[in-house]
């Protein structure tokens, strides 16, 4: 392509402004590592900006001995297994009747409301609450798998890629004796590998990052998913909370460089990951949209 | 080749609609118990509802003096305002930088370097408000990262929390963590525009910008329209998990809304029924917005969701 030297010069410049642009994107995560792999004093200082000063990793030490944080980062392990297998389980068998049309599945209108009133209106948070606590659900693991077993935007998406899938799989499996059940498991799950790959890892994200039913619904920070567990402990660290002995222990470490590890090490399971599902979080978001 | 006999049809072999309705049956149940019931507990909002009764317990009813106990909320009316200040800031900012991003990165040639600029932009994405609030007011502290760059410069240190400049800071940040990601759906009307419209152009002596503003920029506008209208059902809703990790309470005046205040009074107060009635309000509220952004969405942009 034939390009005008002013045009050339907009080049260079759009590449470096882009490139500006993603380091801002990354900086306050580096700063945040460079500051937990500094010494505390340093820190206070404020003379750690992107490359740690006096390497060390006491904080990092302080925390593998913190009983507490791993406590949390297992209760979130647990759900994030459970909520992921259960959100895929309860998508593909929902989205599949429902990507029928109404000959096929004569209740399907009526189904397709009923699972996509929730999209619009919900009960709000004190009802949420009661709701969950007369299930006795509280201080349970199940308080934090269970109420989020159906995503109604899973639900569309999985059905829009099914509907995309030829009808003429489906016939052909109908005249070999194929039940709708074997369908669905044999044709259609593994034509939608892609889609489903997707999901989970949508599912994943937003069951690593949830803190807010943590918070509501565990009445105590033993109790806490690794989120709730990092907003409360960091936001405002209790001090009548700890035992003299890790007060001693935190103070030797430093608050800042502490924080700044949990919080490293919390998104470090995002970060370690996030290469690998690239791919599929941008294939799954044009599923959803771009659509006939 | 084998032939194979069609099996035989079982007598026990349930309808398609069975089958079909027992696919349903787990998600329904979820979605009964979960979902349903919990707006069965909006009736509260109707009661001075008493904890240790239960939910559907022997509660007094009240009519409708909670919704007239919210009018008269200090709190709520600068909260509403709050909320869709917030958010139709939030609106206009996030789609203008979206599609800016995206018109940008579509210039770029080398795909290698696009690819990693794109990991670089999607990444705060996928980072949760709590880190992130933890982030951010560490780094805009008055002692923090910022501000020790500043005095490094010879800046005067700047207050990032006060009340003038907590709705911008939220802005901000928002559009710092998502920019990045809603220039996905941007980009990818940008590269289904028909090539052969640009080379054209360039057969007619066309530059770079007169093609982005005669060609790309009109190709994406049914995008844009799509994105705007399906965002109107959001204006309620400024983002609490980010307000909630970002604000504490010296900065109410700027940076409460519905949501937070939902949340102060129904869990800090224990005031479950004027909680649940503001909630109420602002889910009718929403509801309707959403319908009608769907609606229009279906009239102009012929969007549908099932």
């Amino acid at each position: 392509m034939i390009e005008t030297k002013q045009e050339h010069i907009a080049s260079i410049f759009i590449n470096i402004f882009l490139g500006l642009l993603g380091l801002i994107c990354l900086a306050p995560l580096i700063h945040i590592l460079a500051t937990s792999l500094s010494t505390s004093m340093y820190v206070n200082l404020g003379d750690v900006t992107f490359w740690p000063k006096g390497f060390t990793l006491v904080s990092y030490e302080y925390i593998l001995k913190n009983s507490s944080f791993w406590r949390s980062m297992w209760i979130s392990v647990e759900r994030l297994v459970m909520g992921v297998l259960l959100q895929l389980t309860l998508t593909v068998l929902s989205a599949y009747p429902l990507s029928k049309n109404n000959h096929e599945f004569r209740s399907r209108t009526a189904m397709a409301w009923f699972f996509f009133i929730p999209m619009l209106f919900s009960g709000g948070t004190i009802p949420w609450f009661l709701n969950i606590h007369r299930l006795g659900l509280l201080n349970t693991i199940w308080a934090l798998v269970l109420p989020g077993g159906v995503s109604t935007f899973f639900v569309l998406l999985i059905l829009n890629f099914f509907r995309g899938i030829p009808k003429d799989l489906e016939e052909a499996a109908v005249i070999d004796g194929a039940s709708q059940w074997k369908i669905l498991f044999s044709v259609f799950i593994p034509l939608s590998a892609p889609a489903l790959a997707t999901i989970a890892v949508y599912s994943m994200l937003g069951i690593w990052n949830s803190w807010f039913d943590g918070m509501i619904l565990m009445s105590t920070p033993k109790n806490y998913p690794l989120m709730t567990y990092l907003q409360s402990a960091t936001v405002k660290v209790k001090y009548d909370n700890l035992s003299q002995f890790e007060i001693e222990r935190l103070s030797k470490v430093g608050d800042k460089t502490a924080r700044a590890a949990k919080v490293f090490i919390g998104t470090l399971p995002i970060l370690a990951t996030y290469p690998f599902f690239q791919k599929y979080f941008t294939k799954g978001l044009l599923l959803g949209s771009i659509k006939g | 080749m084998e032939y194979r006999k069609p099996k035989k049809k079982s007598y026990f072999r349930l309808s398609k609609e069975i089958q079909y309705l027992l696919m349903l049956l787990p998600g329904f149940v979820f979605l009964l118990i979960f979902q349903y019931y919990p707006m069965g507990g909006l009736i509260i909002a109707f009661q001075n509802f008493d904890p240790l009764k239960g939910l559907f317990g022997d509660q007094k009813w009240v009519g409708l003096e909670n919704f007239r106990k919210i009018l008269i909320n200090p709190y709520f009316l600068p909260a509403v305002r709050n909320t869709v200040s917030i958010s139709l800031q939030k609106l206009v900012c996030h789609l203008s930088a979206a599609i800016l991003l995206a018109l940008l990165l579509n210039e770029i040639r080398s795909t290698g370097y696009r690819r990693i600029l794109q990991t670089l932009f999607y990444l705060p994405h996928f980072i949760s408000w709590v880190i992130l609030g933890i982030l951010f007011k560490d780094i805009l502290a008055s002692d923090g990262l910022v501000n020790n760059i500043f005095q490094k410069c010879g800046i005067p240190p700047f207050k990032f929390f006060t009340n003038k400049t907590f709705q911008p800071l939220l802005v901000i940040t928002d559009v710092w963590k998502e920019f990045g990601f809603n220039s996905i759906i941007y980009l990818a009307a940008i590269t289904s525009i028909d090539p052969a419209l640009y080379e054209a152009a360039i057969m007619d002596g066309a530059g770079r910008f007169r093609r982005i503003w005669h060609i790309t920029i009109p190709g994406i506008i049914p995008i844009i329209v799509l994105m705007l209208l399906l965002s109107i059902g959001g204006i309620f809703n400024a983002n609490f998990d980010q307000i909630f990790n970002m604000y504490n309470t010296t900065l109410l005046e700027s940076g409460d809304v519905i949501d937070t205040l939902v949340y102060r009074l129904g869990i800090v107060e224990a005031n479950y029924s004027l909680s649940t009635a503001i909630g109420f309000a602002k889910s009718v509220f929403s509801c309707f917005l959403v319908c009608l952004s769907y609606f229009l969405a279906y009239r102009l942009a012929d969007y549908r969701i099932f």
